[in-house]
């Protein structure tokens, strides 16, 4: 099981990023727990500054943008 | 070069649907017709070719460029950044949070934040095709006066002290390189990621401006005008920024607006100074700000702009 957070304020990047994981995980068949950091402290305590970004399993993945579903699902099979 | 859409939209309104072009519908439908073909295809090919050279230049890449650099310099250099750096107004707080952390000054930051939505790339090419070198120049330098100006006086009174103090308090965690795609397969892939990304924040913008534009163009008559915003109406520059400021669109979207008014005999003064307070303050963004400034900062900051604006409108109508 992965822990994945999806860092942004709640923009609609951010939104569909995180749509866009779970899809993902579903069609993998991988088992998430996802969630949305909200809060500008955490997000920048990651080093994060453009947003959305993608934290799996403690580590950074991604900043800035909507990732590509093939990247996603690179995060999911590792 | 774009006559082609002057030709597209003739063949369509003209002579397929028959309208006549001393037709008022007529008219706006083919100021209609030959925008969005027009600003769709520019905006399609500008975004795609400085998203091939821009694959490089991140908001953390930024910071780092930012942080290094001496007061005088950083200002001129934030305010270019300002104009090459692609940015939505969702990723101003962390971008303001993670600037000042890094030790930018917080009038730096501000010379970003205010040359970034106004003058881009979309708007010097658009202005460039439609309205000419002379007015995209005038453009460019005035934002970018504006913005260093506006940085200057932030750091000479001391206006950190309007920001959010749990800001100051944040502790950022070691700065995130994403590594970029840098194979000309990579800056491709990059490029049209940006096309899809900007043109699908922008195009409701671009496409009620140009329905503004257009019903500008065909349906209100050149003495309206003429006789409220006119040459001969000393008021028409603050009345437009006053207009302008809790509106807001993107310049994309602002350009058939000002290629319509600027048809109608508009002074480009006027017409300049309405693009930049739609384009650089507007109540979503100043409520976005609210989470990082306290409201006096927040009163400071349209004023200032806005006492800019019209400045720089008069001294347009004054010269051309």
């Amino acid at each position: 099981m992965k822990t994945i957070k999806v860092l942004g304020p709640g923009c609609a990047n951010c939104v569909n990023t995180a749509k866009l994981v779970e899809e993902a995980a579903r069609s993998l068949g991988v088992e998430i727990a996802i969630e949305k950091v909200t809060d500008m402290a955490a997000i920048l305590g990651y080093g994060v500054m453009s947003t959305p970004g993608v934290v799996v399993d403690g580590k950074v993945v991604h900043a800035g943008g909507i990732p590509k579903r093939d990247v996603v699902e690179s995060w999911l099979k590792a | 070069m774009l006559r082609v859409f002057t030709g597209l939209a003739d063949w369509l309104v003209y002579r397929t649907m028959g309208l006549a072009p001393d037709d008022k519908l007529g008219d706006a439908l083919h100021f209609f017709v030959e925008d969005v073909t027009k600003i769709f295809v520019l905006l399609t090919l500008i975004i795609f070719l400085v998203g091939l050279l821009r694959s490089m230049l991140t908001p953390e890449r930024l910071r780092t460029l930012l942080a290094g650099k001496r007061k005088g310099p950083a200002y001129l250099l934030a305010g270019l950044l300002g104009a090459v750096t692609p940015f939505c107004s969702c990723s101003a707080v962390p971008l303001f949070i993670g600037l000042l952390e890094a030790g930018v000054p917080m009038g730096v930051t501000m010379t970003f934040l205010i040359t970034s939505p106004m003058v881009n790339e979309v708007a010097v090419v658009m202005l460039l095709a439609i309205l000419g070198w002379k007015i995209t120049l005038l453009y460019f330098a005035t934002g970018m006066i504006v913005g260093v100006v506006g940085g200057l006086l932030t750091d000479r009174f001391g206006l950190e002290r309007f920001v959010e103090d749990y800001v100051w308090k944040i502790r950022m965690g070691e700065v995130v390189a994403v590594e970029a795609d840098t194979s000309l397969r990579g800056r491709i892939a990059f490029g049209i990621a940006q096309v899809r990304e900007i043109i699908g924040r922008v195009w409701l913008y671009v496409l009620i401006g140009i329905g503004i534009g257009a019903g500008l163009h065909g349906f209100v008559p050149q003495e309206f005008f003429a006789a409220h915003a006119g040459p001969d109406n000393p008021f028409a520059v603050p009345l437009a920024v006053i207009v302008g400021i809790p509106l807001y669109s993107n310049a994309a979207g602002m350009i058939p607006i000002v290629e319509a008014l600027i048809g109608k005999g508009v002074p480009v003064g006027t017409v300049l100074a309405l693009m930049m307070s739609i384009t650089a303050i507007s109540l979503p963004e100043l409520m976005i700000l609210r989470k990082v400034l306290k409201l006096p900062m927040l009163a400071l900051f349209a004023a200032f702009l806005a006492v800019a604006f019209v400045g720089v409108g008069y001294l347009f109508n004054a010269v051309l």
